[in-house]
C-alpha cells in the first residue's frame, strides 16, 4: 500500500513536471531557432494589406527572413545592403522576407502605416511584415534588428542554416570584409557546408 | 500515515528537482562553431578618430576592443566595475542611464565605478554623442568603443550577449556577471550589492 501511493505521488509529480518544463522553455530568453531546427510557419500582414505565410515559399530553395525595422540606426545602414540582397537571391530562390518585430505603441515610429510609407518610398521588392502579436520573433529567438535567419526549405521543412548578421560592418558598407550571409546563402545553393553558422552584431533590442 | 505522506511529498520534491535543473535553458551546441571561434583574430582597425576626444571639461577615450578589454574589462585592483554598453540612439539606454549615473555618485564610496561604453556610430560622435553628454551633464567615465569587428569581440565581453543593447557587465575580481538586459535604480542597486 504505502509503496503504491509513493509510486503514484511519483508518478503525479513525472506528469506535472512533463508539462512544465515546456513552459518554462517557452518563456525563456534564450530560447529560439537554433541551426538545424525546422521552422515552424506563421502568417503576417504585409505592407499591402495582404496576408503572407512562411508556406508560401516552400517552392523556393529558401528565404532570407529578417527581422528590421523602420527606426534603428543599425537597421536603416543596413537597408540598402537587404534590398541588394534580394535582388541579388531573389532570382537564385532565395528571396528575402523581412518582418518588424517592435511594437508600434513603444515605437510609433515602426507604426504599419509607416512600414508602408518605407516599403513604397524605397520601392522594396519584397515582403515587409508586421509581427502585430509578437509572438513570430520570440519564435525565431531573435532580440534585435537587424536580426538575420537563413532558412532552407527542405523535405523536413523549412531548416535554419545561419542566424546573426548580414556582414562584419554595419557602420561602412564599403568597408566589409566578410560577408557571413551571402557565404551562408552560396554555400547552401552549391550544397556545400556553410563554414559560418552564427554571427553577433549590435542591434536595437525588440520595444515590446 | 503523515509518514507516507512525507515520503511521497519527499520524492515529488525530488523529481521536481530533478527535472528542474533539466529545464533550466541550455544553449543547444550541436556542431555549429561560433564565427569568432573560426575566424583568427583580425587586427582592429578603426575609422579615424583621435585616441582622446576633449568635450568642454571631460576627456573620452576612443578605444579598440584589445584596448577595451585590458582596461576596461579586466581591471584586476579592489573596486567593482560597473560597465554599460550604451549609445545615444537607443532608447532604452538613455532611459536607463540616470540609474547608473547615480549608482556611481551613490556608491564610489564602496568602489563602485560605472563606465559607459558608448557604440554610437562613429561618424555621430561629434555631432550626437558629444552634445548629448555636455547637454545630460555625464559624470561617469565614458569611453567610445570604435571597433567594427562586432562579431570578433561581442563573446569576448560575453559569450551570451546577442548583441542587443542595453547591456551591462559587472565584475571585481572574485566575480563577474553579464546582463542583457534593462535597469531600473532598484534592480542596479541589488545587483551590485552583491559584489561586496
Amino acid at each position: 500500500m504505502k509503496t503504491f501511493k509513493i509510486l503514484a505521488g511519483l508518478s503525479l509529480a513525472i506528469l506535472i513536471m512533463a508539462f512544465v518544463p515546456k513552459s518554462i522553455k517557452e518563456i525563456g530568453k534564450s530560447n529560439g531557432y537554433q541551426i538545424g531546427d525546422v521552422v515552424t510557419t506563421f502568417k503576417l500582414k504585409n505592407v499591402d494589406g495582404k496576408m503572407v505565410s512562411l508556406d508560401d515559399y516552400a517552392s523556393k530553395k529558401g528565404v532570407i527572413v529578417v527581422f528590421t525595422c523602420n527606426s534603428c540606426p543599425f537597421a536603416k545602414a543596413y537597408e540598402s545592403r537587404i534590398m541588394d540582397l534580394d535582388k541579388k537571391y531573389a532570382a537564385k530562390g532565395v528571396p528575402v522576407l523581412a518582418i518588424n518585430p517592435n511594437n508600434p505603441k513603444v515605437k510609433p515610429e515602426d507604426s504599419f502605416e509607416n512600414m508602408q510609407e518605407r516599403a513604397k518610398t524605397m520601392n522594396y521588392t519584397f515582403p515587409y511584415l508586421l509581427d502585430e502579436k509578437q509572438t513570430v520573433y520570440p519564435q525565431f529567438g531573435a532580440t534585435k534588428t537587424p536580426h538575420v535567419f537563413l532558412l532552407q526549405n527542405t523535405k523536413e521543412g523549412s531548416v535554419v542554416k545561419y542566424i546573426g548578421a548580414i556582414d562584419d560592418n554595419a557602420f561602412d558598407a564599403t568597408q566589409v570584409e566578410t560577408k557571413f550571409l551571402e557565404n551562408a546563402v552560396d554555400a547552401m545553393l552549391s550544397g556545400k557546408a556553410i563554414t559560418t553558422e552564427t554571427t553577433k552584431a549590435i542591434g536595437c533590442t525588440i520595444k515590446v | 500515515m503523515i509518514k507516507k505522506i512525507r515520503s511521497i511529498t519527499f520524492l515529488m520534491l525530488l523529481t521536481l528537482g530533478a527535472f528542474s535543473c533539466d529545464s533550466k535553458p541550455e544553449h543547444k551546441e550541436k556542431d555549429n562553431k561560433t564565427a569568432s571561434e573560426i575566424t583568427e583574430t583580425k587586427p582592429e582597425e578603426s575609422t579615424d578618430l583621435p585616441k582622446l576626444i576633449n568635450s568642454g571639461d571631460k576627456e573620452i577615450r576612443v578605444m579598440n576592443f584589445s584596448e577595451l578589454q585590458k582596461e576596461v574589462l579586466s581591471v584586476n585592483d579592489d573596486k567593482t566595475y560597473v560597465i554599460n554598453f550604451w549609445a545615444t540612439w537607443c532608447g532604452p539606454c538613455v532611459k536607463e542611464l540616470p540609474h547608473f549615473e547615480e549608482l556611481n555618485a551613490k556608491y564610489a564610496v564602496d568602489n563602485v565605478e560605472v563606465i559607459l561604453v558608448s557604440l554610437d556610430f562613429p561618424n555621430k560622435v561629434e555631432t550626437q554623442l558629444l552634445p548629448f553628454l555636455a547637454k545630460k551633464d555625464i559624470q561617469s567615465k565614458v569611453v567610445f568603443l570604435n571597433d567594427t569587428h562586432m562579431n570578433e569581440w561581442i563573446p569576448k565581453v560575453s559569450k551570451d550577449w546577442s548583441g542587443a543593447i542595453p547591456a551591462t557587465l559587472i565584475y571585481n575580481k572574485d566575480k563577474r556577471a553579464f546582463y542583457e538586459q534593462s535597469f531600473t535604480f532598484l534592480e542596479l542597486e541589488e545587483t551590485v550589492k552583491n559584489y561586496f
